[in-house]
């Protein structure tokens, strides 16, 4: 017997929609067996993970307040991924925008600056994103690097700068020789939504985010450009649209919306520039934007979905000691099964006999 | 080669492959309507019918491709319940495809490889490759890669590829429709030889009088239904016509009083290195259409019409700004976008992938060309309507036969995608029209329709340039004909004066004072004019 993938005389919009649901299954899964094997009651441990985070208003502002970036950073991803543009690098751009727009926090600090502080911030923020994002797209135009390779080596060179800037020249005077900057005054910093709690006002914005870029997708030239070049290259050149501009500007708009999730990330729950601000967002985005089909509804979804697994890991280190690290495994499974299921939207598994195939082989 | 059946005497003939009731459903649409029908081996059977009467649907549902909504396949009087191709394959049922289905960047034997459900080794297929392309007369050189191929040496890949399956049963999806009349006639050779090896072939054409020529058997469709099935040797191409159309074919005719004004377009020693190294080089191109004009650009597949196209179109940029001149405006460095603003319209050989995005709607193919000179765009945003008033438009005008209002651009019948694309341009009122092989797989019903809209764009004042392999289209609508020959574009010829012979040495390479002095018979039996 044999394996085969064959492919579907048409795609299949039930398994379109199926997938991400399916994949989520297959990890539930997956995961049980992982508890089971560190000696954890898989079910206790997955309700830890994934109900109780829902059953207090804490943890569910929390949730709201770890998929702001992730949501903000995923749409720009879907962007460059429909493009068929591979942006893997959105964790330096964050980073890089939260640099930026920290450079004015510092900078301003204790200066009494008016209100403007915040807007400029965020301006800059997104700037610093989009800049960092175009050195890859330029490279990939100009002398036709790889995308996948630069973007995601610039990652590490945006975290050692970021690094040596709160070492170095903005570390805060009276911060016991921590590598932070100062806090941020509160004409720098995003304000909070409610009296209690995290959430603040780049909920809104990401929510903001999630509307325009389904408005763009759907109703503008540009949106409909995004999908020929990704879908039918050839057919876009005819259309007339052009496959560099395209990289240069699904690179910059998603190194902006990356810039932005930084700075309003620094800016408001952390209050500082130092090192860890991101646990990973620009990476767990990715899989936030196939689990949501690259769509910035369904991509809403998904992102509330990895941040349930970020507080769900977070109660079970408490609770039950399972290593938050464990919360990596799973998104790191999920993608793959993510992905693996989107395969069977085009084409279905076969199981076929080897044996009859060998007799027809004569010619 | 080892025949897969006996040739049985007529009398006691059982059908290889029967089809009961067979129908096919999209939604509400009937693609199949209960069709019943017989294929013995040794005979070649024609599928005859208009742009989405069936055809295709027909014979991927005896591929496995497509499940039957209702009704039943029987192969050797067995009920026949097909999981997918490579079930259809183990069971010695083999298709060649009217789009094919090949990787640009791999090598013949490793496309084939591909398509192959065997176990053998790679080194072992690839003898046998070599063997079977040889033995039928189909060379092919197995370490070659496809890109550098001619349509019809891809052909043979994918028939070579269905031999070495040694099928019982080998359906043809228009075959011919992309062959030069010598590959066609080469491929009718193969066929008649696996005819008497005892093989069932199954042959769609829209061709009546290769049909006529080839085939023992023809089964007519008509919206889905079979209308009947008879001997197409007995018939006359205009009686089999009728029968798929169920009324008679208009004739062609240009608007009388076609006055030709001023150059439209106008291409100045237009000089081009190709873009990936196997191309042509287009050499010092000139020519001018007039309005009111049609100049045809014949010559055999691969001489630089490619090129030529994309130079006009401007995929692909020309050296200098006057190489191209639209309406008097300098254009060879303007973008595709830029040049339909100047009024140019272009519609591409290829429909799928090129002059459509497969996997989308209609209407957003509509907005594919449409976006850059008509109001289908406002600041930005798409008017929906606006869209798909195109498409409801050029479904009336050119009779595009679709499931519903607007599916996706590769649910469509080939044939029909055509007029889609052909349509969706004319209806723009272009200034300039460049079009490839217009009436690539159309049937003759709607191939009259296409050429008669040509014709009556160019009767409008427009100019247009239609590159053809097809001569006979090209006597029938051009004006003027020139013949494009190692990226060389000749001086045109008066329609009038353009005899196949003529054309013929031209299209070898001839000069055109040597045609004109016309070599010998045996010169121009040697090119297969
Ligand atoms: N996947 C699909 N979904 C909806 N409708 C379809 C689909 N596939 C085919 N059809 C419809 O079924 C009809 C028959 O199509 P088919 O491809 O069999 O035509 P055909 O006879 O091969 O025509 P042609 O000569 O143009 O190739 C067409 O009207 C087409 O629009
Ligand atoms: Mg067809």
């Amino acid at each position: 017997m044999q394996l085969v993938l064959e492919k579907r005389a048409e795609r299949s919009t039930k398994i379109a929609i199926l997938s991400p649901l399916l994949a989520i299954a297959l990890t539930l899964v997956t995961m049980s067996i992982l508890f089971a094997i560190l000696g954890k009651n898989p079910v206790a441990a997955l309700i830890v993970y994934f109900v109780e985070p829902l059953t207090d208003s804490f943890t569910l502002m929390e949730i709201a307040v770890k998929a702001t970036p992730l949501v903000m950073i995923a749409i720009g991803l879907s962007l460059c991924y429909l493009a068929n543009v591979w942006n893997i690098g959105a964790e330096g751009q964050f980073i890089m925008g939260a640099v930026c727009g920290s450079w004015l926090a510092v900078v301003t600090n204790g200066t009494g600056a008016g209100p403007w502080v915040l807007p400029a911030m965020l301006v800059m923020g997104a700037a610093g994103g989009a800049l960092w994002a175009l050195i890859p797209a330029l490279c990939k135009v100009k002398f036709g690097a790889n995308e996948i390779l630069t973007s995601l080596m610039l990652v590490y060179v945006a975290d050692l700068i970021m690094d040596y800037l709160v070492r170095g020249p903005w570390r805060d005077p009276k911060g016991m020789n921590f590598p932070t900057t100062a806090s941020f005054d509160p004409v720098a910093t995003v304000p909070a939504l409610f009296e209690t709690g995290r959430i603040h006002w780049g909920a809104l914005a990401a929510l903001i985010v999630v509307a325009l870029a389904t408005v763009m997708l759907g109703r503008t030239i540009k949106g409909f450009e995004i999908r020929v070049v990704g879908a039918a290259p050839r057919a876009a050149r005819f259309a007339g649209f052009s496959s560099s501009r395209l990289v240069l500007f699904t690179f910059a708009v998603s190194g902006a919306l990356a810039g932005l999730a930084g700075i309003i990330e620094v800016a408001g729950p952390v209050g500082v520039l130092q090192p860890g601000i991101s646990p990973g967002y620009g990476f767990t985005a990715i899989i936030v934007a196939f689990l949501g089909r690259l769509n910035p509804v369904g991509i809403l979804i998904a992102g509330l979905f990895l941040a349930l697994t970020f507080i769900g890991g977070e109660g079970a280190q408490i609770s039950m000691k399972i290593p938050l690290d464990l919360t990596k495994v799973f998104q790191g499974i999920l993608l793959f099964y993510v992905l693996a299921c989107d395969s069977l939207i085009l084409y279905r598994i076969r199981l076929i006999a080897t044996q009859k195939k060998a007799s027809h082989g004569t010619a | 080669m080892v025949n897969p059946a006996s040739a049985s005497s007529p009398s006691a003939r059982e059908p290889l492959l029967q089809a009961i009731g067979l129908s096919k459903r999209y939604g509400t649409f009937l693609a199949n309507d209960s069709i019943d029908l017989d294929l013995y081996t040794g005979e070649i059977h024609a599928f005859l019918g208009e742009n989405g009467a069936g055809k295709s649907t027909l014979v991927k549902t005896m591929y496995g491709l497509i499940q039957p909504s209702a009704g039943e396949l029987r192969f050797l009087g067995e009920k026949l319940e097909l999981t997918g191709p490579s079930d259809a394959r183990s069971r010695g049922i083999a298709m060649v495809f009217q789009h094919f289905s090949l990787f640009d960047n791999l090598t013949v034997a490793e496309n084939v490889a591909l398509g192959l459900d065997g176990v053998e080794s790679f080194a072992a297929m690839s003898a046998r490759l070599a063997q079977v392309s040889r033995d039928y007369g189909l060379p092919l050189d197995p370490n070659r890669e496809v890109w550098r191929l001619s349509v019809g040496e891809r052909q043979r890949i994918e028939i070579v590829r269905a031999l070495m399956q040694n099928p019982k049963l080998l359906i043809l999806d228009e075959p011919t429709a992309v062959l030069t009349p010598q590959e066609a006639d080469q491929l009718f050779t193969v066929l008649f030889r696996l005819k008497s090896e005892g093989r069932a072939l199954l042959y769609i054409s829209h061709k009546l009088d290769e049909v006529k020529r080839l085939c023992d058997t023809a089964t007519i469709l008509r919206g889905g239904k079979k209308i009947s099935t008879c001997d197409p040797r007995q018939e006359t191409a205009a009686s089999l016509a009728r029968m798929m159309v169920g009324a008679e074919i208009g004739e062609v005719k240009a608007t009388s009083a076609r006055a030709t004004t001023v150059p439209r377009l106008l291409i100045n020693d237009l000089s081009l290195e190709p873009d990936d190294p196997h191309g042509v080089y287009l050499k010092g191109i000139s020519v001018e259409v007039k309005g009111g004009e049609i100049l045809g650009i014949a010559g055999v597949a691969g001489n630089g019409q490619d090129e030529l196209f994309s130079a006009l179109s401007g995929e692909r940029q020309a050296p200098k700004d006057d190489n191209v001149i639209i309406d008097g405006h300098a254009a060879g460095h303007l973008s595709v976008t830029d040049r339909r603003k100047l009024g140019a319209a272009f519609v591409p050989e290829e429909r799928l992938g090129h002059g459509t995005a497969p996997r989308m709607k209609l209407s957003e193919n509509a907005l594919l060309t449409g976006h850059a000179a008509s109001d289908m765009v406002h600041h930005g945003f798409v008017d929906k309507p606006k869209t798909l008033e195109t498409v409801d438009k050029t479904t009336k005008t050119f009779d595009v036969r679709k499931a519903k209002r607007d599916p996706e651009a590769a649910s469509l019948s080939g044939g029909n995608l055509q007029k889609f694309i052909v349509g969706r341009e004319i209806l723009r009122e272009p200034g300039v029209l460049i079009v490839s092989q217009p009436t690539w797989g159309v049937d003759a019903g709607a191939a009259a329709v296409i050429r008669q809209a040509l014709l009556d764009l160019s009767g409008r004042g427009s100019a247009v340039l239609v590159i053809s392999q097809d001569l006979d289209e090209l006597a029938e609508i051009a004006d003027r004909i020139a013949v494009m020959f190692h990226g060389h574009l000749s001086e045109p010829i008066a329609a009038a004066d353009a005899t196949r012979e003529k054309l013929g040495l031209l299209m070898g390479g001839a000069s055109p004072a040597q045609a004109e002095a016309g070599v010998s018979k045996e010169a121009v039996h040697a090119i297969g004019a």
